[in-house]
């Protein structure tokens, strides 16, 4: 049987405020433990919250830039549970009323267009960090707690259950992360956890429009292990279906090194959160003119930079949305432009040579060696017929090795093209003198003759001869010589 | 209607108390009464009549996002009945049962 | 008449004049408190040595206005009680609770930085986390009538009213979810205010029910109440409840009059239930302010005798929620002998939480919980909202409305411990200003078998003019400002 595969996603990504969302503390990442702390954020007895008017305002930047629905009146609610990094035992969230809903995204995979409808986007707290004795968070005998992280402002972007394909997922995420920190309003670091996605993922036979018992995943750190993870588990309900089983609703944990989702415990034991509005806090009533004053601080989003790229470029439509989607390949392709790239072929680099090699050392772009000078430069060397393609590439695999100017490699490694012609002739004279069997067929008549000298030309100079220029040299030298019988 | 033992017990979880046995029993008996006493708030008609959540009728009220110094770290600990240098600790967390 | 008979007016013009010193106020209300508090049992923290620096530091201030520098404002070096739900920042604050018997908050409540300059000379015994009507659900043992040591101060700020009708303190602060200042005011006969919600600011006062609580003053007569709600009052940016409106002269009303005032009485207060004394008491005053030129209208309020259940509701669910803070790990109790954190939690929460709390804890989880939400809490909010429905339609034919504060006067200990139900029906009248968050105030208006009687009034939202006017009028009537508990001499 074939399956289908069903996959809403959750993403929740920490604001860059100055300050908390209910209190003044600050909000900088790595500070020392309970050092950005106050009574508000410790939930302390009698201790009220104080909405920050820029957490709002950035949450309803996000659900705009979503094209979701953002007006009229909206509310707080308190979300209950305990938990030891929960300090007031409730999340101030928002349960029915979010800030922005009925939203959408459009992606592109394998060249096709795809609508993927974001169901709500929420303003919430963050809460602390535990910090585990041992090797994990149960067999550790006791967890430190640090709060400096409780009370930054959250937005929580949720799907709807559009995506059909791990690759859909991924895009998804990687037009979101683009999205959001075009407008500005989070650093979107998934290694430090400013940003973090979990995964609802169901199987259902092709062709089927009922939905089959969906799985949550956690600890799902990098967008690649959401490939993974998503792949991982629409196999194991394929093969779970497959054996005649069911597939029980339930949250798994995402296993980096094991490349596998484990089973963290059944969704049927649902929580009882009791929510209700939060009486610590006012109502918000969100108009027209708010909305409109959020929009205008809305940047270039990702799909008005594809059509700019298309249009002042001349990319193609492909190869724009690849790099337009993603924050960090838009970033390196405008920088290597600054710095005198042309387009098209900083393009074809990035979406070839460049992205084969990050994905071959698992390295992220923004961190590659090979930056967008070094490209440039690179790109320069080769418009200029100083280095051949060959050699560009050689080249490259070196600066993106070791980092360091291309230009200077090329030097060091003598390799630059030989296109100073007095240079070129000369090896094209000992060329011919030492291969005279070939130079006579060529002067009889023979013109493929010339492919051969060619080649031995472009041996002798160990290929840094431009081969346009060498095959010109040599047929001048031997026509001479022709009209000289 | 009527709050039995497991429904005690079922509450008390979700409000981290526990309760013997007897205990289930007198909470049982005090909550029917009280449930009791304020069912008659179905005799009150209330179609149509919007919930009132605030005593009082204030929308948008904000602060401007600027940081303010909070306490010191020794504050902050100050009233923790167990820590481990410059964190709070807690005993084992046996389960992720209450994280969503 | 010594300085610790002295109401706040009084205090404040002796202090302006030079008759007495803060210092000299002080010793006066310490050696009232060594004499008595042995019998009352009002504190749960006296702080003698700071009390004796800030009263010097006032005297500082009060002499070098006299001799022509900036006049302090009129509560510097006046003595003081907070309730012990109010954070002090350095002092414990315990709320009446196991729980906190070790917390020291490392923050002051607004209200105890509007009042600085004032000489807090401790922290008053309470209910247990503000819940109950006698002060017998503190952990620290209750609080005795000054008028009557067999019977209850009333609560649950019982410890807060005994002080001052006790001659402790000429002002003390308490909080009010129900009916916990007004009652524990009529019940030792002293003035107990309830401002609107959002009046003064609820930051640092522990939370019992945060769309109800408001913080407000007790004292021994009608001006002095209004000369420290002055002082407490105004919007406060930490309390995002707080409202902006300009704080009313309410000094000024006190000297009003009633002349063209309507006054409604709600025909449902009057009903079953109510002491017939207590009634009379309550009906002589409001005869009294008709003489005085108020104009007495019959009102009704339908819906009033369901407040009591919607209470119950609304504010068992949100103390859940406020209440569930207290888990033992960054302050307060911790049973230290849990291996794991959800028993730790538990085990916590069930040694350092009260019968009482514990009940209502059960009983909001409960209303809050998946498929009793909207049967009960919901409704509960609704109900809430025909309330104030129907005093909108009364406030439209009067101006204030009067009735009694309680439906008995004090009640003696262990007398309605049994029942929790009985024990709520005492919040009966004061519980609906609460729940549609408009101001009301407790007025003594004479005595029943020896016992104080408190007359209730209450005016529209931020309407506190009306109702100083009014309460002013009632003790103008009764005569029975500044009077000290009768049975603690």
């Amino acid at each position: 049987m074939s399956w289908e595969t069903v996959i809403g996603i959750e993403v929740h990504v920490e604001l860059s405020t100055e300050s908390k969302v209910f209190c003044g503390c600050k909000t900088r990442f790595g500070a020392r433990p309970n050092t950005q702390v106050c009574p508000v954020c410790l939930g302390m007895p009698g201790v009220l919250p104080v909405l920050n008017r820029k957490a709002v305002e950035y949450c309803m930047k996000a659900a705009l830039a979503l094209n979701c629905e953002v007006s009229g009146r909206t509310k707080f609610d308190r979300k209950n549970y305990f938990y030891p990094d929960l300090p007031k035992a409730y999340q101030i969230s928002q349960y029915d009323m979010p800030i922005g809903k009925n939203g959408w995204m459009d992606v592109e995979v394998d060249g096709k267009a795809k609508r993927i409808g974001i169901r709500r986007v929420h303003l919430e707290e963050e809460t602390g960090k535990l910090v585990h004795a041992g090797d994990d968070i149960t067999s550790a005998e006791s967890s430190m707690i640090d709060f400096n992280r409780c009370g930054i402002p959250l937005i929580e972007i949720v799907s709807e259950a559009d995506m059909r394909s791990a690759d859909e997922a991924r895009a998804y995420l990687v037009k979101l992360r683009s999205i959001l920190l075009a407008i500005g309003v989070s650093d979107c670091k998934m290694e430090e956890g400013s940003m973090r996605c979990e995964a609802n993922v169901s199987i259902r036979p092709e062709g089927s429009t009922e939905f089959g018992a969906l799985t949550e995943m956690k600890n799902i750190a990098s967008f690649k292990a959401v490939y993974k993870a998503i792949e991982f588990e629409s196999k194991r309900q394929a093969k779970v279906l497959e054996s005649g089983g069911r597939v029980r609703r339930e949250t798994r944990h995402w296993d980096d090194l094991k490349s596998e989702t484990v089973f963290m415990r059944s969704k049927e034991q649902a929580h009882d959160y009791r929510y209700f509005p939060e009486p610590d806090l006012v109502p918000l009533e969100i108009d027209r003119a708010w909305t409109d004053r959020v929009k205008d601080t809305i940047p270039e989003l990702p799909d008005q930079r594809k059509a700019r790229y298309v249009a002042d470029y001349g990319l193609g439509q492909r190869e724009s949305s690849l790099i337009s989607d993603d924050m960090d390949l838009s970033t390196y392709f405008e920088k290597g432009i600054e710095a005198g790239a042309e387009a098209k072929a900083l393009a074809n680099w990035m979406t070839g040579e460049l992205a084969a090699a990050l994905n071959a050392s698992g390295t992220e772009i923004s961190s590659s060696k090979a930056g967008p000078a070094e490209m440039a430069e690179l790109l320069g060397m080769v418009a200029k017929n100083e280095i051949s393609g060959k050699t560009a590439k050689e080249v490259f695999a070196e600066v993106f090795a070791k980092g360091g100017s291309p230009r200077k490699m090329v030097e060091a490694m003598g390799l630059g093209q030989i296109s100073g012609e007095e240079e070129l002739r000369k090896a094209a004279v000992a060329v011919i003198d030492a291969n005279p069997g070939p130079s006579a067929d060529y002067i009889a008549g023979k013109e493929n003759a010339i492919m051969f000298l060619v080649g031995q030309l472009m041996k002798a100079t160990k290929g840094r001869a431009n081969p346009k220029m060498a095959n010109q040299l040599l047929k001048q030298e031997l026509d001479g010589r022709k009209k000289n019988l | 209607m009527g709050i039995g033992r497991d429904e005690v017990m079922r509450i008390a979880e979700l409000a981290r108390l526990e309760f013997g046995e007897e205990d289930a029993a007198k909470y049982a008996k005090e909550l029917d009464l009280i449930l009791g006493y304020v069912a008659k708030l179905e005799e009150v008609g209330t179609e149509g009549k919007e919930a009132l959540t605030h005593a009082q009728e204030l929308v948008n009220v904000m602060r401007d996002d600027v940081p303010v110094e909070g306490l010191s770290q020794e504050q902050a600990l100050m009233n923790a009945p167990a820590r481990k240098g410059e964190f709070f600790l807690v005993p084992r967390i046996m389960d992720n049962s209450d994280e969503d | 008449m010594e300085l610790y008979e002295f109401g706040v007016g009084q205090l404040a013009e002796a202090f302006e004049k030079g008759i007495a010193s803060p210092s000299e106020a002080l010793s006066s209300v310490l050696e009232r408190i060594a004499g008595l508090e042995g019998e009352v049992r009002a504190f749960l923290l006296t702080d003698e040595e700071g009390a004796r620096k800030a009263a010097a530091k006032a005297d500082g201030l009060w002499l070098a206005a006299r001799k022509g520098g900036t006049k302090p404002s009129a509560l510097t070096g006046m003595p003081f009680v907070l309730k012990d739900n109010i954070c002090t920042k350095g002092t414990r604050t315990s709320c009446g609770s196991r729980m906190l018997e070790n917390f020291v908050p490392p923050y002051d409540a607004t209200v105890a930085v509007k009042l600085a300059g004032s000489v807090l000379l401790g922290k008053s015994n309470m209910d247990e986390f503000a819940m109950g009507s006698s002060t017998e659900n503190s952990a620290f043992g209750p609080t005795k009538n000054p008028w009557d040591t067999r019977a209850v101060p009333g609560g649950s700020s019982g410890g807060s009213a005994a002080c001052v009708s006790a001659g402790f303190a000429p002002f003390a602060l308490g909080s009010d979810t129900g009916g916990s200042i007004r009652q524990p005011a009529s019940l030792c006969g002293v003035v107990g205010l309830k401002p609107t919600y959002g009046r003064v600011s609820r930051y640092g006062l522990v939370a019992f029910g945060s769309s109800l609580d408001q913080i407000g003053p007790f004292a021994r007569s009608v001006e002095d109440a209004a000369m420290v709600f002055e002082a407490i009052a105004g919007h406060d940016p930490k309390d995002s409840t707080s409202s902006p409106r300009p704080v009313p002269d309410v000094r000024k009303a006190c000297s009003k009059g009633v002349k063209g005032m309507r006054i409604g009485l709600p025909k449902e207060y009057f009903a079953n239930g109510l002491d017939p004394e207590v009634r009379d008491l309550v009906m002589k005053a409001v005869l009294r302010l008709k003489d005085e030129g108020a104009e007495i209208v019959e009102v009704s309020l339908p819906s009033s005798m369901y407040g009591l259940a919607a209470y119950y509701l609304a504010a068992t669910a949100e103390a859940s929620s406020n209440l569930a803070r207290f888990d033992g790990i960054r302050y307060g109790l911790r049973d230290l002998g849990a291996k794991d954190v959800v028993s730790a939690m538990k085990r916590t929460r069930s040694q350092g939480f009260g019968d009482e709390v514990k009940r209502r804890i059960m009983l909001g989880t409960y209303v809050l919980s998946a498929g009793y939400y909207e049967a009960y809490y919901n409704k509960a909010l609704k109900v809430r909202r025909v309330l104030k429905d129907e005093f909108d339609e009364a406030f439209a034919k009067c101006d204030a409305i009067a009735g009694p504060t309680t439906p008995e006067v004090a009640f003696r200990f262990g007398e309605r411990t049994e029942h929790p139900l009985s024990m709520y029906m005492s919040d009966i009248y004061t519980i609906t200003a609460n729940l549609i968050g408009i101001p009301a105030i407790s007025v003594p208006c004479g005595l029943s078998k020896g016992l104080p009687v408190g007359l209730q009034l209450a005016a529209r939202a931020f309407d506190e003019e009306t109702l100083f006017a009014a309460a002013a009028e009632v003790e103008r009537g009764s005569g029975f400002a500044g009077r000290i508990g009768g049975g603690a001499r």
